[in-house]
């Protein structure tokens, strides 16, 4: 029993205890379809690669993944969200494959320069655009969302003059780097599995993550305890700006093309959704990033259960939203309260007895 | 630089000419027209089309106006025209609602409009609407698949679709254009899921179908070319063989250039094209309003089939025989 209510009590319970509920509706789908009931989780080799639905979640999840690495920070220096990240990810692959293509052509089969430079100037244009919004809030006092709605709306419209308003398809084996295979793993997972690793070590290793937690907490008693509040919360925008901008040149590498109109397209409202479903809080102080990791991949499970249990796309947002909201009240704090209310009780109840 | 930088220019002096009065040519016809943005390179096509056709050489004077998807900045535009007394209004309707009031205004101005690609629904005070028929489409590519199915001798087909975005009229008419072939010859539709017309969602549907249905289906159709991009990607990944030579038959509609290319390269078995040339069309109507005769409320434009394989010479759509075009070098570069 007291076992159980460690475990129960862990920070990380609920997001993981959500994550598999979602992933565990497939068990009954394949039961009650005669199939193999854990078809959902069977990993095989197929064609050279990993292959099953696992491997989709991790893969197709990945863009979410880094941006949330980003986005955590942001909501936990600033208390706000940042809501630029899908049109600075669309930017970001514009400016890579414009690079790469040379401005104005629709269709390449060579590179125009070194792979290596494009990739950084993408990865370079994102760091800028978190520049100018880190900029915008930290030393202008801008609310966060106002200062990001300008690149929300800008960055695509920038990305799009950027490739002459065509669709930039590179058909050169070398661009797919980032969005396929290294050996049987998708590029993309190592990529985002990269992002979280080389996050976690500089937050656990150094005292960053205390200090932009304490900023978050209160922005004018970490600047009096001797912290720059302001350099602090510039620097987790800037950090927000590489996550997009590295979320954008691997969306674009899967498709091995700019296609500036849909990439990243409302990807920030499942970046800021997978940091809620983390179980963080949006008002911003303490963060748990592996939290929001996990909320990134809770929403592709969604994702991928409704692919493959097949309901129907008119529907299928609906059940979305049913099953977001079912989390988000399951780790809401009055509800929380409730239950541990009901237990105490319940033990009270049982002391008295 | 120095194109970009002329883009910015053109694009100033179209805001400057719609903002002052015309002073036209004398004899030239002025129209006016509201395009929804440049968001595609069918869109693209699409205005270039209606720049060409009307042109000063052809006697025509264009006010052209990008609305970059902003349908109030459209609404505003339609008045500007109003204002300049141009003698035709152009309107390509970013929504289908909020259009009775100027379009009323239009009609008290006496100035005839004229709908392309897009539709209106709440008002019929425009003169003709000229478009794709997204239901012959897909009526289309059912026929096509059943006589070439004939042709190889194909007797069960187990199709996967690859829906367009959700409530988009393309995809309501492709689906239901295919439905009706697929139900009157017994196939069976496994599965339709929302691809959202773009390669990374036909990747992601493409994937999950080769799990799901895994050696069950023997085609694919894809509701635009982006998607059958995506579709691509993932068989190859899960080493399922697709196109002319492979195990899947591969549908895709739009036939854009790279669409084309993959038809040519036997990826793609067959592309049903929607064509974005609305300008001669609306010429047709023009010419007929100015002759002083009622043109059709509805137009459609007529649209090409490609295919890889030379076996079939045509096909019959509602009663109509349809020629099939064999994509070659030519054809792709006279292509959008």
């Amino acid at each position: 029993m007291s076992k159980l209510k460690k475990l129960t009590g862990r920070t990380l319970f609920l997001p993981i205890f959500c994550m598999l509920l979602v992933m565990c509706a497939n068990i009954i789908y394949d039961a009650a379809c005669g199939n193999f009931a854990l078809n959902f989780f069977t990993i095989s080799i197929q064609n050279g690669v990993l292959y099953g639905r696992l491997i989709d979640i991790l893969n197709r999840g990945s863009e979410i993944a880094i941006l949330a690495v980003g986005m955590t920070l942001v909501v936990s220096a600033s208390a706000g969200t940042d809501i630029s990240v899908g049109s600075v990810m669309s930017l970001a692959a514009s400016f890579c494959c414009m690079l790469l293509a040379g401005f104005g052509v629709s269709s390449t089969n060579e590179l125009q320069m070194p792979l290596i430079v494009g990739l950084l100037a993408g990865v370079l244009m994102g760091c800028l655009c978190g520049t100018f919004n880190g900029f915008l809030v930290a030393y202008l006092d801008i609310q966060p969302m106002v200062a990001t709605l300008i690149l929300y709306s800008a960055a695509r419209a920038i990305g799009l003059l950027l490739c002459n308003n065509l669709i930039v398809y590179i058909r050169n084996d070398s661009y797919a780097v980032l969005g396929k295979f290294i050996g049987p793993v998708p590029t993309p997972i190592l990529v985002a599995a990269a992002c979280v690793i080389i996050a976690l070590i500089v937050l656990k290793k150094t005292a960053l993550g205390l200090y932009i937690q304490s900023v978050g907490i209160n922005k004018r008693a970490s600047r009096i305890a001797g912290l720059n509040s302001r350099k602090i919360i510039l620097m987790c925008y800037i950090v927000c700006g590489l996550c997009a901008g590295i979320a954008g040149l691997v969306n674009s590498s899967r498709i091995t093309s700019a296609d500036s109109n849909n990439i990243g397209l409302s990807y920030e409202l499942d970046a800021i959704l997978a940091v809620a479903l983390g179980g963080n809080s949006l008002g911003g102080g303490k963060f748990n990033l592996i939290g929001s990791i996990i909320g990134a991949y809770t929403i592709q499970a969604i994702t991928t259960t409704l692919l493959a249990v097949g309901v129907s796309t008119d529907v299928a947002p609906v059940y979305k939203a049913i099953i977001v909201i079912i989390i988000v009240a399951v780790q809401a704090p009055a509800v929380k309260d409730y239950f541990s209310r009901q237990s105490a009780k319940r033990a009270a109840a049982k002391a008295r007895g | 630089m120095n194109k970009k930088f002329a883009a910015m220019a053109v694009a100033g002096a179209a805001l400057c000419m719609a903002a002052i009065p015309v002073s036209a040519e004398e004899g030239n016809l002025v129209i006016g027209f509201a395009q929804v943005g440049h968001e595609s390179d069918w869109r693209t096509a699409s205005t270039k089309s209606c720049q060409d056709v009307f042109s000063a050489e052809n006697g025509y004077d264009l006010q052209f106006v990008d609305c970059d998807n902003d349908p109030q900045v459209q609404i505003e535009a339609v008045r500007g025209f109003i204002e300049q007394d141009v003698d035709y209004i152009i309107i390509d309707p970013i929504q289908a609602t909020g259009w009775d009031q100027v379009l009323t205004e239009c009609e008290d101005a006496g100035i005839p409009v004229i709908v392309i690609d897009r539709t209106i629904d709440d008002s019929d005070k425009y003169v003709s609407w000229v478009g794709s028929n997204f239901k012959t489409e897909g009526l289309a590519a059912g026929e096509w698949l059943k006589a070439y199915a004939e042709a190889k001798g194909i007797t069960e087909i187990n199709a996967l679709v690859i829906e367009g975005s959700t409530g988009a009229s393309a995809t309501l008419g492709r689906t239901e254009g295919f439905k009706e072939i697929a139900d009157a010859n017994g196939w069976t539709i496994l599965d339709s899921q929302n691809g959202d017309f773009t390669q990374v969602g036909g990747q992601e549907v493409m994937e999950s179908y080769c799990k799901s249905y895994e050696g069950q289906f023997n085609v694919v159709v894809c509701q635009n070319d982006n998607e059958a991009f995506g579709a691509m990607d993932a068989m190859k990944a899960a080493g399922v063989t697709y196109g002319v030579n492979g195990d899947v038959i591969l549908i895709s509609f739009d036939a854009c250039t790279a669409g084309l290319e993959f038809v040519k390269s036997g990826d793609i078995n067959a592309d049903f094209e929607c064509n974005p040339l609305a300008a001669p069309f609306v010429e047709e109507v023009i010419k007929q309003l100015e002759a002083g005769e009622e043109p059709a409320k509805e137009v459609y434009m007529e649209e090409h089939w490609f295919v890889n394989e030379d076996i079939l010479a045509s096909i019959t759509v509602e009663g109509a025989e349809q020629p099939l075009t064999v994509v070659t070098d030519e054809i792709i570069e006279a292509q959008y």
